[in-house]
């Protein structure tokens, strides 16, 4: 059934008339690769556990209970519950991700991440998905965008963003690799591939997509596409403009950002997420430190909270499409403008 | 049920004494901590580990072990002893208890001290963490019980109630809750703070099986606590409400509500130990 075609779902009678559920579309085929690479693991031998609270249809995790009843719980309504019942798990020897909205993850459950499962070191894997402002119309209650700049601060916590589906199956079939707690942040499961399937990535090396002498343009997560499509257009326009996706934020892949900086003498991180703290924040504390002295731009919410909307339309409405990318760099690039 | 023998109870008796004394001694070293909440429940913890939890003496890492957190994680002080007793650390890390690097904190910390099934500190978290590892012991077909001690001014944490629910709808009879209520939290009387009465019919109303007990009274303590270990997985889980009195021991604590967090001066520590060791 195409994701576009409402379809019937029920119907019945009510007094003098009738009534016809309208169902959601499918679910968002990028979270089939969840369920999916988690079954992987699974036939692997690996002690796999999975946990949602009350959104195993938006995060596809149904199709792993379907495969796996027993190594799917379900807490409910009830994430602070989850996260530390996820660290009990883990204690017993399991490996555990635990998923729902980035924003209940990394914001309620601070506490629970920090003190139950960061500072006892347990494999648990969060997944924190529809992060950012895709979650449009629903406001800022859930909106995530300040995720990255508090699981960023927490030691002993790995942070990854990654850009598409073949990028969170490959991550996540590394994270055995991990012994500790990782935290995930993933869109909505409708992102537009950067890569194919099948491929395989590291947890602290970025991938450099292009290299460039005037600009080198740091994406994460959700806005490595637009961000190369903007590559690609300033490339066409005659700009030098590298492009690296920084699908880990912590570890920093910090010799992936001095080598960029000291090639093209100008860095511009993109992200889905406040400037404060995030992907922006981390690199500017680098190059601050250790690199050669290059302006950094950082763009991404200005610290304000999201307008209700569309995604679509939110992210041309912040910049944060390939034209709205495109624009902050020629900002930079033609205009002589000082980064921010 | 078997029914304890006398020179059980004696030396259950006895390793209550040894948790209170050891209290005293090892907050002299801190010069602060949490005495009248140890004291409010030494039967329980003597109880626990020297008759009711399956252990390793020496052996901390023991996959099959009975689990216990510390919900009331500011009680640690109690449990060190009873640790380096049992031979997972040396004692001899007690005597310089909470100086600099020392692993044994206000806080229990599992990454620190081996014995710590859980770290806790942040009341409302240990019975979340206790229903994970039900869980993760039922996935995994192992089948140890998991002890968690909650404090009675705890109740008033939400998530403790989420992972009730929970538990009760796991039916994670392996979970065995205990509610240490002793009466006060450290603005006061709990029930003047934020009322959590009626307890019992509240951990009933989400499904869980309530025993009342006096929590001083091991003839009582140990057949309850027995019993709810001896149930087989996926029952109803049970909870302890064990009636019991902050500072017990002690007179001067147990009547003195400052005594939540303190230190004793040199002549107040004598005549507390010339209680204990006369009780």
């Amino acid at each position: 059934m195409p994701a576009s075609q409402s379809v019937a779902g029920g119907g019945g009678q009510m007094g003098a008339g009738s009534w016809h559920l309208r169902q959601m579309p499918d679910r968002a085929p990028g979270f089939d690769v969840l369920s999916d690479t988690l079954s992987e693991l699974v036939e692997q031998g690996l002690p796999i556990v999975a946990c949602t609270a009350d959104l195993k249809y938006s995060n596809g995790l149904v199709r792993f209970q379907e495969r796996y009843p027993n190594r799917f719980l379900q807490f409910g309504i009830s994430e602070q519950n989850m996260v530390t019942a996820a660290a009990g798990l883990a204690t017993t020897g399991l490996e555990v991700y635990a998923a729902t909205f980035a924003s209940f993850l990394a914001l309620l459950c601070c506490e629970q991440i920090r003190t139950d499962v960061a500072y006892t070191n347990q494999r648990v894997r969060l997944i924190g998905h529809h992060s950012g402002i895709t979650l449009g119309f629903y406001g800022t209650s859930h909106h995530a965008t300040e995720d990255l700049a508090i699981m960023r601060s927490i030691a002993g916590l790995t942070v990854v963003a990654p850009a598409d589906a073949a990028s969170l199956a490959a991550l996540i079939r590394e994270a055995p690799t991990v012994d500790g707690p990782i935290y995930f942040r993933i869109g909505r499961g409708r992102e537009p591939a950067v890569y194919d399937a099948g491929l395989k990535l590291r947890f602290g090396e970025a991938i450099q997509l292009e290299r460039g002498g005037e600009l080198t343009i740091i994406a994460t997560g959700t806005m490595v596409h637009p961000a190369r499509a903007a590559v690609e257009r300033l490339r066409q326009s005659g700009h030098s403009v590298g492009l690296i996706d920084m699908h880990t934020i912590k570890p920093l892949d910090e010799s992936a950002v001095l080598e960029a900086a000291a090639r093209s003498g100008r860095l511009m991180t993109v992200e889905e997420h406040s400037v404060i703290g995030g992907l922006g924040g981390a690199v500017a504390e680098l190059v601050t430190s250790s690199g050669p002295p290059v302006p950094v731009h950082r763009h991404g919410i200005r610290d304000t909270y999201s307008l209700i909307g569309p995604p679509t339309h939110l992210y041309r409405h912040y910049g944060l499409d390939a034209s709205g990318i495109e624009a902050e760099a020629v900002k930079l690039l033609v205009r002589g403008e000082r980064a921010t | 049920m078997t029914l304890a023998e006398p020179d059980e109870l004696q030396h259950l008796r006895e390793r209550a004494r040894f948790i209170r004394e050891e209290t005293v001694r090892l907050i002299s070293v801190a010069k602060t901590g949490h005495y009248a909440s140890v004291f409010s429940a030494a039967e329980i913890l003597a109880t626990l580990y020297y008759s009711v939890m399956k252990l390793e003496k020496g052996d901390p890492t023991w996959s099959g072990r009975d689990r216990f957190l510390f919900g009331k994680g500011h009680a640690a002080v109690g449990l060190y002893p009873v640790l380096a007793d049992l031979g997972f650390f040396d004692a001899a890390i007690l005597d310089e208890y909470a100086r600099l690097g020392n692993p044994l904190g206000d806080h229990p910390d599992m990454t620190r001290v081996p014995g710590i099934d859980f770290s806790s500190g942040s009341l409302g978290h240990a019975l979340s963490a206790g229903l994970g590892m039900a869980l993760g012991s039922r996935i995994s077909g192992s089948q140890f019980n998991v002890f968690v001690l909650l404090g009675d001014g705890e109740m008033h944490e939400g998530q403790v109630w989420e992972a009730a629910m929970s538990a009760a709808h796991y039916r994670t009879s392996k979970l065995i809750a205990i509610v240490d209520r002793n009466q006060y939290s450290l603005d006061g009387v709990v029930d003047e703070v934020i009322r959590i009465e009626p307890l019992a019919q509240k951990w009933r109303a989400f499904g869980w099986q309530v025993v009342e007990v006096d929590g001083h009274d091991i003839s009582q303590l140990l057949p309850a606590l027995r019993a709810a270990a001896d149930l087989p997985d996926g029952s109803e889980p049970t909870v302890l409400i064990a009636q019991t009195v902050k500072g017990k021991g002690v007179s001067f604590m147990e009547s003195e509500i400052g005594w939540h967090l303190g230190f004793l001066d040199t002549d107040d520590e004598r005549r507390a130990l010339d209680e204990l060791r006369s009780s």
